[in-house]
């Protein structure tokens, strides 16, 4: 009989979750533009994602099979008639993370989509962009999301960014008394006959009714579920029954299926984000190859030694190879159960308690960070915001637990996207950090900045409101956990400014928590990207 | 919310051109064949005079270039105001200049032009953006004619901040709430005065200014 130690091994091959033992190997974690190559204690638990699902043999067919048989709704061919008004939504560079190789399955739907229209005699199409409140996309970045076919044809007459900020260009199709409820969409959307929205899911809340109220919406509008109630309200963004940002989102998209009709394509992908090259990062270290590890070795080290701009460049410039695992069309919500279910059999691994200590790398990239760099407030919003999130209700971390970052934390922004982020870094947080009160004291003002209005319209600036934006949705993190320390950054001062302790090294890191937790805590590290959610019991 | 005003240069900053551009106007259009050559011939001649003085010294440069304008007569600058607006002014406004105003009018903000320019070469475009006020240099006139002299002080570098916070206190406007607009290192002063500064295609020193303080920067097409 075997002893009992292998056979546990065995078993464990099967698992995403790995305990650390004596002879375990170091892990490779993401902190930046570079990675860590850390020990972790005896008994600390990684998570690891789930290896990525198998794509469908044929995405046009699955698309085509999808538009032909929708949810609840009559096939996209039985919706169109000759001479109507027809606009082509699409999700915006802020999915997937990094960007996919081409062709982006948004060119694929659309491909498909902008052939049948024109089968059925409709010429009157726009593709509009649903960057909400999102920086506009660049000429360049809108050209590989469609492909060069679609772009010569549309752009940029027929083939242009939202605009939250244009006076003409938003209709109200309800507003409270009050004007706290505002629902507002595009007006070219609003006076079309039929809306077709071409999502690509990433995470669980993307897509449903997200899609409409958000991305076409305007700051009146957010200002509903973009606040730090509602995130307070949640207890995870990525579970829709948890997720009072949901429930609002979906008030107002039961308010647009009311008064448009709209066709929803959705699309979700697997979590391949690295290929060929950087493939050992979907493993276990225990499964490394000697190739992979020389790869990881040789890789770290060129980073270590470019400078952190060049070696930005490098990582931005590489797409990832997703596979798309399913497509699903018609109206909102029986579209997205159906997207929200392969979704969650991608991402999600089972694991047992929440634990005291809760690591968290940071990458070089977020959804608001594609082309440029990941802020102060963006490595925040990435920790509280959404790595905390990554669960179905409960997070990894319990009450009062220590939260660790690996990440640089250095002090470097954007101007050209990220402009009101500066102001709100360097002005709003020094005097507090109270989300109720900056949303209170600043938002408007922010928001209403006539420059940063014009830098989200006419440059590629995001709009004057997102860093507070970016400030809430850190919030249920930031009432969650008891300490979070980033290991690893570069400086004092951003740390302290976010409110956080720092160290030079993880293990200090560690060490710091333990004796905030006691010498027994438990820890967890979440081994992401790719993604990976978990689900404690 | 308490009121609040965006205040805007407008030489290099809304509109392409410069004060020196609205003299040549009015030298072309003086009234006889031989006064216009001769004065068209002595700006373009001084044209590299102004242009150093100007980089030198914002204020010696105004108080010598004002002195041209003596014994021009002021219904005759008024009623060439308006044809200069349509031939120099319009054309030369930068085509996101109307947004930007009225991107501020929106966010509940008083207009008003901050200019070294003379106040009646400026009331057209006044009128033409909306704004609701301006703060400019007054030409003084004896007997219906330019002197040729400015009443002090003359709005340039610190005294358009000073010439600001008196409008601020004379209107009860946050002076931090406020917002001003400007391409030219040598309104730092206007600038920093303000809560909210924003540099507009502004110059190399203003560039670095602007960067320094984390102000925003917008390139106006």
């Amino acid at each position: 009989m075997r002893p009992l130690k292998t056979l546990q091994k065995l078993y464990d091959e099967e698992s995403q979750v790995v305990i650390t033992e004596k002879g375990s190997p170091p892990r490779a974690l993401f902190s930046g533009e570079n990675f860590l190559l850390e020990d972790l204690p005896v008994g600390t638990r990684v998570i690891f994602p789930r290896p990525p699902l198998a794509g469908v043999p044929n995405v046009k067919a699955a698309i085509r099979w999808a538009i032909n048989h929708p949810e609840g709704m009559e096939p996209l061919h039985a919706l169109l008639r000759p001479g109507m008004r027809l606009t082509c939504v699409i999700d915006d560079i802020s999915v997937p993370l990094p960007p996919m190789a081409t062709p982006d399955v948004r060119q694929s739907i659309l491909e498909v989509v902008l052939e049948l229209c024109a089968d059925s005699g409709v010429d009157d199409i726009h593709l509009i962009i649903a960057n909400a409140l999102h920086r506009r996309m660049t000429e360049g970045e809108m050209r590989r999301m469609v492909g060069q076919k679609i772009f010569d044809a549309y752009y940029p007459e027929r083939y242009y960014n939202h605009d939250a900020e244009d006076p003409d260009g938003i209709t109200e199709l309800e507003r409270s008394p009050c004007g706290s409820h505002v629902v507002a969409v595009n007006r070219r959307v609003a006076e079309s006959d039929l809306t077709v929205y071409v999502n690509v899911n990433f995470v669980p809340m993307n897509g449903g009714h997200k899609s409409m109220g958000t991305g076409l919406a305007n700051y009146a509008s957010l200002r509903a579920h973009h606040n730090p109630q509602t995130i307070r309200g949640s207890d995870s963004y990525m579970e829709p029954k948890k997720s009072e940002l949901y429930r609002r989102n979906e008030r107002i998209g039961k308010a647009i299926d009311k008064h448009l009709k709209v066709f929803h394509i959705e699309s979700v992908l697997n979590n391949r984000m690295f290929g060929p090259a950087t493939d050992f990062l979907h493993k276990r270290e225990e499964d490394y190859t000697e190739g992979d590890r020389l790869k990881f070795h040789a890789m770290r080290y060129a980073l270590s030694k470019v400078p952190r701009a060049a070696a930005r460049t490098i990582l931005n410039s590489v797409p990832a190879p997703y596979d798309v695992t399913g497509v699903f069309a018609g109206a909102t919500e029986p579209t997205h159960q159906k997207i929200l279910e392969k979704s969650w059999q991608q991402y999600v691994v089972p694991v047992q308690g929440q634990s005291d200590i809760v690591i968290f790398p940071i990458p070089f990239i977020s959804p608001y960070s594609v082309n440029s760099i990941l802020n102060p407030l963006l490595v925040q919003v990435m920790g509280l915001g959404y790595f905390f999130n990554l669960n179905r209700g409960v997070p990894l971390v319990k009450k009062g637990g220590v939260i660790i970052l690996t990440h640089p934390a250095f002090d470097e922004f954007d101007p050209v996207q990220h402009p009101s982020y500066i102001e709100f870094f360097n002005r709003v947080l020094p005097e507090t950090r109270d989300a109720v009160e900056i949303e209170k004291k600043y938002e408007r003002e922010f928001a209403e900045n006539p420059s940063y209005v014009h830098l989200y319209r006419k440059g590629n600036a995001y709009h004057g409101v997102h860093p507070l934006y970016m400030w809430y949705w850190g919030e249920n993190g930031r009432q969650h956990a008891g300490k979070v320390i980033v290991a690893g950054a570069e400086n004092n001062h951003v740390p302290a400014l976010l409110g956080w302790d720092r160290t030079d090294t993880l293990t200090e890191a560690i060490e710091e928590a333990r004796g905030f937790m006691g010498r027994s805590a438990s820890i967890s590290l979440l081994r992401i990207a790719p993604t990976v959610m978990v689900d404690v019991k | 919310m308490p009121a609040k005003a965006a205040f805007y240069d407008v030489d290099g900053t809304l509109v392409k051109t410069n004060v020196v551009h609205v003299y040549a106007y009015y030298a072309m259009n003086r009234g006889s064949l031989l006064g216009i050559a001769g004065r068209t011939l002595a700006t373009a001649a001084s044209a590299p005079l102004f242009a150093a003085m100007d980089a030198v010294n914002r204020k010696k440069f105004n108080e010598f270039f004002y002195r041209y304008y003596a014994g021009l007569s002021e219904d005759r600058l008024i009623s060439v105001a308006e044809d200069m607006f349509e031939d120099v002014l319009k054309p030369a406004l930068y085509e996101q200049t109307r947004d930007l105003i009225d991107q501020a009018r929106r966010a509940g903000c008083r207009i008003v032009l901050v200019t070294g320019a003379l106040d009646f070469s400026m009331r057209p475009l006044v009128r033409h953006l909306g704004a609701d006020d301006l703060i400019a240099n007054k030409m003084q006139f004896v007997g219906g004619k330019a002197t040729g002299k400015v009443i002090p002080p003359i709005i340039e570098g610190a005294n358009k901040a000073n010439a600001i916070r008196s409008y601020c206190v004379r209107e009860g406007l946050a002076l931090d709430q406020c917002h001003g607009y400007s391409d030219s290192a040598s309104d730092y002063a206007m600038l920093a005065v303000v809560g909210r500064p924003t540099a507009v295609n502004p110059d190399m020193r203003l560039r670095s200014i602007a960067r320094a303080y984390n102000w925003p920067i917008l390139d106006l097409k």
